[in-house]
């Protein structure tokens, strides 16, 4: 294996830079004033709905639409007005987009032979490419005697074939069946780790860019939502949009009646008790309306009542969702709302609660977050 | 349940009879003994012979294989570089219009065609004094204009539904746009290229309205001559001809069903 030559940590500064980009197509507006620092070594992952506009931003990194205003600037040099043939990016495209005609190594070394490579330098590097997705065998092949994950593979050289200063990846699970997906995610991951090329992807998959991305950004109507590690966004999302993209939240609208330095107490209608949060929450006077969010794997279940003054509710179990590893509980409160709760399965046979059983849900001071409406 | 498996069989073997009988009658009497075409009197290959030592025919065959093999492939580039206009370049101003152009052909009877084609090139030669005269040239030109709209069809609807990210793989690869066109997407629509190719020959092999109002002294294609002479009455030559055609048409569709047949058992031991 090739020894990992880049730390991936994000201190080495801006690799790539994308500076208020703008994309419009007729009246519709594509990309909206998009600004991201990618470092070098970087897997950042672009993570939206479709119609977010991220596969049109990661289009006009790869030259294929040009943006009606804004910079890209690749390793020091604006690469806006640069063909996509004269850019040294190089992408993997969600079709893959093997050419039928040409053998497996055939197409690797078509970018290779663009370049007017010495023949006996493209076999070696061809062969260093199958190498490193463990094609070797499959190098007379035609892409349509080849399963999707081998397909995928060969995509995957093809594009690093080239030693791009960039790479970009559009749903690169998107056509692959769900097993085989888990697997290749990290495969693909350990391939990028080892070349040490900067990467940025595609994905509508949540899943997928928590996996193989060390930052992410989450896209919403041609806006940057949040971006950050993985980590951050799933535990600190700035925002009501970011913490109902990534995973499930349960969310108490409410009011802050104590705003303290160091905690604040939110008096929601749709919780018989008062929500504490171990946080200072700076509020105008006149702003009093928040959004009080906990995550279900943060809940606990119990048949006893709390004894805490804060932070806890009263309801029924309306469902539970068996899934193995853990169930998801609902829980009906008394004024109908339902919350999501994550119990996990650590014994085979605990006496859970169950179907409309009265249950009391509970959380710690620390888990709940204060978002704006 | 049995009586409509054998009426359908019935069905099946009254439609063949319909298609192939009178061409197995016209195999059949290319080796009547006799001059009459209607007329049996005993096995013979002499129309054979006479139909090599007839000088006229045998150079109208030629003729008419060479202009089917220029007009095939004037209307394959020409409609290459349509279909390209039409599907690659997104909606500029003017496209619907060069697409019914394009297509109008389709729908327009030969005559008129023909009779429109015929008054330009007389115009042309007394404004600009060319084509001197009509001949082998006018009906070149006239069949890659008629054909260009067929290979169009063929071609636009193969690069229609290609998937662009070929393109735009070879181009993110490095190649130029034209380079990528070449080396990419022409050798993936091959197989629209060779139909629309073959299409072309057999409508420019098979025309006769066209063809006779812009050909000239000298020039007469196969169709022409056939027509003509059966004018004066069917010689069993027409039927040993016409049973050559047959063979080869059918040789070259047996040898592309025996390909492509090949090709997918290919496939399938691969997966």
């Amino acid at each position: 294996m090739i020894e990992p030559s880049i730390t991936r940590d994000s201190a080495d500064g801006h690799f790539l830079q994308i500076k208020s980009i703008v994309k419009t197509y007729d009246d519709v507006v594509a990309v909206n004033d998009v600004s991201l620092d990618i470092a070098k070594g970087d897997i950042f992952a672009l993570l939206g709905a479709s119609g977010s506009g991220k596969s049109t931003l990661l289009r006009m990194l790869a030259g294929f639409e040009t943006p009606n205003s804004g910079q890209i600037i690749l390793d020091g040099e604006d690469i806006v007005s640069l063909e996509p043939y004269r850019r040294p990016i190089n992408m993997m495209f969600q079709s893959y987009a093997l050419f039928p005609h040409m053998t497996v190594e055939q197409n690797i070394a078509y970018g290779l032979k663009q370049d007017r490579m010495p023949k006996k330098m493209i076999a070696d590097k061809v062969v260093q490419m199958l190498r490193l997705v463990h094609m070797e065998k499959f190098a007379k092949r035609k892409p349509e005697q080849l399963s999707g994950g081998q397909r995928q593979r060969v995509a995957l050289a093809r594009s690093l074939a080239k030693s791009p200063k960039l790479l970009l990846l559009d749903e690169p699970m998107g056509a692959l069946d769900k097993k085989l997906r888990t697997r290749m995610q990290l495969e693909v991951v350990d391939i990028l780790e080892s070349v040490g090329v900067t990467c940025v992807m595609v994905t509508h998959d949540q899943e997928e860019a928590m996996t193989m991305a060390n930052r992410i950004a989450i896209m919403e109507e041609g806006r940057i939502v949040q971006a950050g590690t993985p980590r951050d966004i799933y535990e600190a999302p700035n925002s009501l949009q970011a913490a109902e993209f990534i995973g499930s939240m349960n969310l108490f609208h409410g009011e802050i009646c104590v705003d303290a330095e160091d905690h604040a107490v939110i008096d929601s209608q749709e919780c018989a008790n008062k929500l504490y949060v171990s946080y200072g929450v700076t509020t105008a006077l006149d702003d009093k309306q928040v959004v009080f969010a906990v995550r279900p794997e943060k809940t606990m279940i119990s048949r006893e009542q709390p004894d805490s003054e804060y932070n806890w509710c009263r309801g029924m179990v309306h469902d539970i969702a068996y899934l193995g590893g853990h169930s998801i509980y609902h829980i009906r409160l008394d004024n109908g709302k339902i919350l999501n709760s994550f119990m996990v399965n650590s014994d085979r046979f605990a006496d859970a609660p169950t179907w409309e059983e009265q249950v009391y849900v509970y959380w710690s001071d620390d888990s709940g977050l204060v978002l704006r409406p | 349940m049995k009586t409509p498996v054998r009426f359908s069989a019935w069905m099946f073997w009254v439609g063949m009879a319909f298609l192939y009988l009178p061409m197995l009658s016209l195999i059949i009497y290319s080796f009547n003994e006799s001059r009459l075409v209607t007329v049996w009197a005993g096995w013979s290959t002499k129309w054979y012979g006479e139909l090599f030592r007839d000088e006229g025919l045998m150079s109208a065959v030629w003729r008419s294989l060479e202009v089917a093999f220029w007009s095939a492939n004037a209307a394959v580039l020409l409609g290459v570089m349509a279909s390209v206009a039409l599907t690659r370049f997104g909606n500029f101003r003017g496209r619907s219009m060069l697409h019914s152009l394009v297509a109008a052909p389709l729908v327009m009877p030969d005559v008129i065609i023909g009779l429109s084609l015929l008054l330009l090139f007389v115009s042309m030669t007394d404004v600009i004094g060319w084509p001197q005269q009509r001949g082998l040239l006018t009906i070149w030109v006239a069949h890659a204009t008629f054909c260009t709209a067929y290979a169009t069809v063929v071609i636009s609807s193969r690069l229609k539904e290609l998937d662009r990210s070929y393109l735009e793989a070879a181009m993110d690869l490095g190649a130029t746009p034209l380079k990528a066109f070449i080396q990419v997407t022409l050798p993936i629509i091959m197989p629209a290229l060779v139909s629309a190719w073959l299409l072309s020959f057999t409508l420019s092999l098979d025309d006769v309205v066209i063809a006779s109002f812009v050909s000239g002294p000298g020039a007469t294609t196969l169709p022409i001559e056939v027509f003509s002479s059966v004018r004066l009455g069917v010689s069993p030559k027409i039927n040993a001809l016409a049973t050559i055609i047959i063979l080869i048409v059918s040789l070259v569709t047996l040898a592309v069903w025996w390909l492509s047949r090949r090709k997918l058992q290919r496939e399938k031991l691969a997966k």
